[in-house]
């Protein structure tokens, strides 16, 4: 089963999805105006006005400016890079993760699979949100940290999920045919096996980035996410939070902005993950 | 069945044993020695005194001695004291025993846990069977689209918007804290009406995300069970429709919720943290976050090893509930 022979039907098969297709135009959009944001953003992000401050939406400051006279739009803008890099990077190392101690407990099991199915436990068990929060605040919240606590603590679902792809794959006839023609356990593990497990882990990733981008934007929120003056969605809700009585706009948009952006990526993996399930391609067809 | 909740019960022990390995060493991952907070809020402290200091929280010791010493006490519910101002023990600051209930934090934040739940299942259950029997109506349509905005909503985002809305707009609702001022001088209807007030939005706030989730679990659970023989078996010998999915397929598909219900505890103990932040609320959430701020280590190691203790309690109720509800597991 070659990747190339799979991947136009898929193609196909996403593009009925209407709402799926909307979700991934959408991801595409921020991704261009985050890579744009230098070009695109109306005013300089940082720059200080204290003539315009809390100034609502207008013409010249489309969602108004906050309470040092910046303009709300352009840092919005520049957000959207937070929570794509954030995103991007937490889930790709929790995918990493996940798929190494994944492909390790189900193709070895005994001993090595207890202790890693264990591991998982016990870090399902503790509250994910109390352990990120203690972690940044005592190693320093900056964005990298964030990065990497994030990834450190989604790691676990990836995991099961590739274990069970490895428990079932690993007793079927071609991997015993490479098994008997002497071929490495690297090779069978990454080769044999992990190419044909990838469509869950695919869906699982896109699902992980909407929870990724809403856990940075909660941790900037409370003050301990991205450090202003760099700007996040999380923490101009904070200034809204601040100006909760006179300044609404500065709640409204970034808040919406998380919204849109964390249901077109669940939008999107969703369809992925249907268009994905050859269990699922007769059905459609009737 | 014995044998296996004797399992269950064993299987416990080494994952709670990981979960105070982590706690601890948790704190170990900020530079310096924990007790550089006193040192540095204080420069004229002495090298002795330091020193002393550092005995009394044994951190003279191997960290692996200072691991053991720490797990003997966490084993007598002895969390040590709070590094901050007080200097309270840690238990008393979370459950403090001279105060009413209703002012013990631990109480605070389990009481609106229990009453979202209550909330996400009441909501959620009905929610659920409805798109599913009506799949594909304008309720199941409506629903979904709800359901995927619920999901993507971020729980303290909603919080301001509902603040914004019910407090400082209409004026109906109080918005931060668990009671008003003059709340000890109301007679006892009042005071229960004025907690009702205060509980209302973050309850609804801590149970938006959950009741998402279970509504939809609910529904794939509920379209999964009326696909089989049996509730077809039931419809042909011409049982009346709320029978069969009443009596036969709701039981059914409630099993999969108990799991679920078990399961969420973690994270609706985590997003304590944001709602009680938000509000106001003086529960383990917002402790936890002034800890963390603070530094306050003996407070974080218990509030983690708490919390994580809980929702393994939870899993194991949600066990101990499927075992009950399902009479396969029972009879094994």
């Amino acid at each position: 089963m070659g990747n190339h022979t799979i991947r136009k039907p898929v193609w196909k098969r996403l593009r009925t999805n209407k709402l799926s297709v909307i979700g991934g135009i959408i991801v595409l959009t921020l991704f261009i105006v985050a890579v744009s944001a230098p070009l695109i953003s109306p005013y300089n992000p940082d720059d200080i006005d204290r003539k315009h401050v809390l100034e609502p939406p207008g013409l010249h400051h489309l969602m108004g400016t906050d309470d040092l006279g910046r303009d709300v739009l352009s840092r919005m803008i520049w957000g959207a890079r937070i929570s794509l890099a954030v995103g991007f990077v937490a889930i790709g190392i929790a995918t990493i993760i996940g798929m190494i101690l994944g492909a390790i407990s189900g193709y070895y099991g005994g001993w090595l699979d207890r202790i890693i199915m264990r591991f998982i436990d016990i870090m399902l068990s503790i509250p994910t949100f109390f352990l990120i929060l203690a972690v940044i605040a005592f190693i320093g919240p900056s964005i990298w940290n964030i990065m990497i606590v994030i990834g450190l603590t989604a790691w676990m679902g990836v995991a099961r999920l590739v274990r069970a792809e490895f428990l079932s794959l690993k007793e079927r006839e071609f991997v015993l045919a490479a098994k008997a023609i002497g071929a490495t356990d690297f090779r069978i593990i990454y080769k044999h096996i992990l190419i044909n497990s990838m469509s869950p882990v695919l869906v699982s990733a896109v699902l992980g980035i909407a929870g990724a981008i809403l856990v940075e934007s909660a941790l900037s929120f409370l003050g301990i996410g991205v450090q202003p003056p760099t700007p996040s969605w999380g923490n101009i809700l904070t200034l809204g939070k601040d100006n909760i009585e006179i300044a609404w706009w500065l709640s409204v948009y970034p808040g919406l902005a998380i919204l849109i952006t964390v249901l077109s990526y669940n939008l999107f993996g969703e369809g992925l993950r249907d268009a994905l399930d050859p269990r699922l391609w007769g059905a459609e067809e009737e | 069945m014995l044998t296996y909740l004797a399992k269950r019960l064993l299987e416990i022990i080494p994952t709670l044993f990981g979960i105070t390995l982590i706690s601890f060493f948790i704190i170990h991952l900020a530079p310096g020695k924990p007790t550089d907070i006193f040192t540095e809020l204080n420069p004229k402290i002495t090298p002795e005194a330091r020193e002393r200091l550092e005995k009394y929280y044994g951190l003279d010791k191997p960290i692996m001695i200072q691991y053991a010493l720490w797990l003997k006490r966490v084993v007598m519910l002895d969390f040590g004291e709070s590094f901050s101002s007080d200097r309270r023990p840690v238990i008393q600051k979370i459950w403090d025993e001279k105060k009413p209930l209703i002012e013990r934090r631990l109480f605070i934040t389990f009481m609106i846990n229990l009453l979202s739940m209550a909330v996400i299942l009441v909501i959620a259950i009905p929610i659920g069977i409805s798109s599913a029997t009506r799949q594909n109506s304008l309720f199941d349509k409506l629903t979904t689209t709800g359901v995927f905005i619920g999901f993507a909503t971020p729980s303290f985002w909603l919080a301001l918007l509902l603040m914004i809305l019910f407090g400082v707009h209409l004026h109906l609702l109080p918005i931060s804290q668990l009671k008003s001022m003059n709340y000890d001088s109301l007679p006892l209807a009042e005071k229960i009406w004025d907690l009702i007030k205060h509980l209302i939005l973050p309850i609804f706030v801590s149970a938006f995300t959950g009741l998402a989730a279970d509504s939809r679990f609910m529904r794939g659970s509920m379209l999964e069970v009326i696909r089989q023989d049996y509730v077809t078996v039931a419809r042909a010998k011409g049982l009346p429709e709320r029978t069969v999915i009443y009596r036969h397929a709701f039981r059914n598909a409630l099993l999969p919720i108990i799991t679920l219900m078990g399961l969420s505890i973690g994270s609706l103990i985590g997003g304590s943290v944001i709602f009680e932040n938000i509000f106001g609320i003086p529960g383990m959430g917002q402790l936890f976050f002034m800890s963390v701020m603070t530094r306050d280590y003996p407070m974080v190691m218990c509030i983690l090893t708490i919390g994580a203790a809980a929702t393994l309690a939870g899993n194991l109720m949600a066990d101990i509930g499927y075992i009950i509800a399902d009479p396969r597991i029972r009879a094994k």
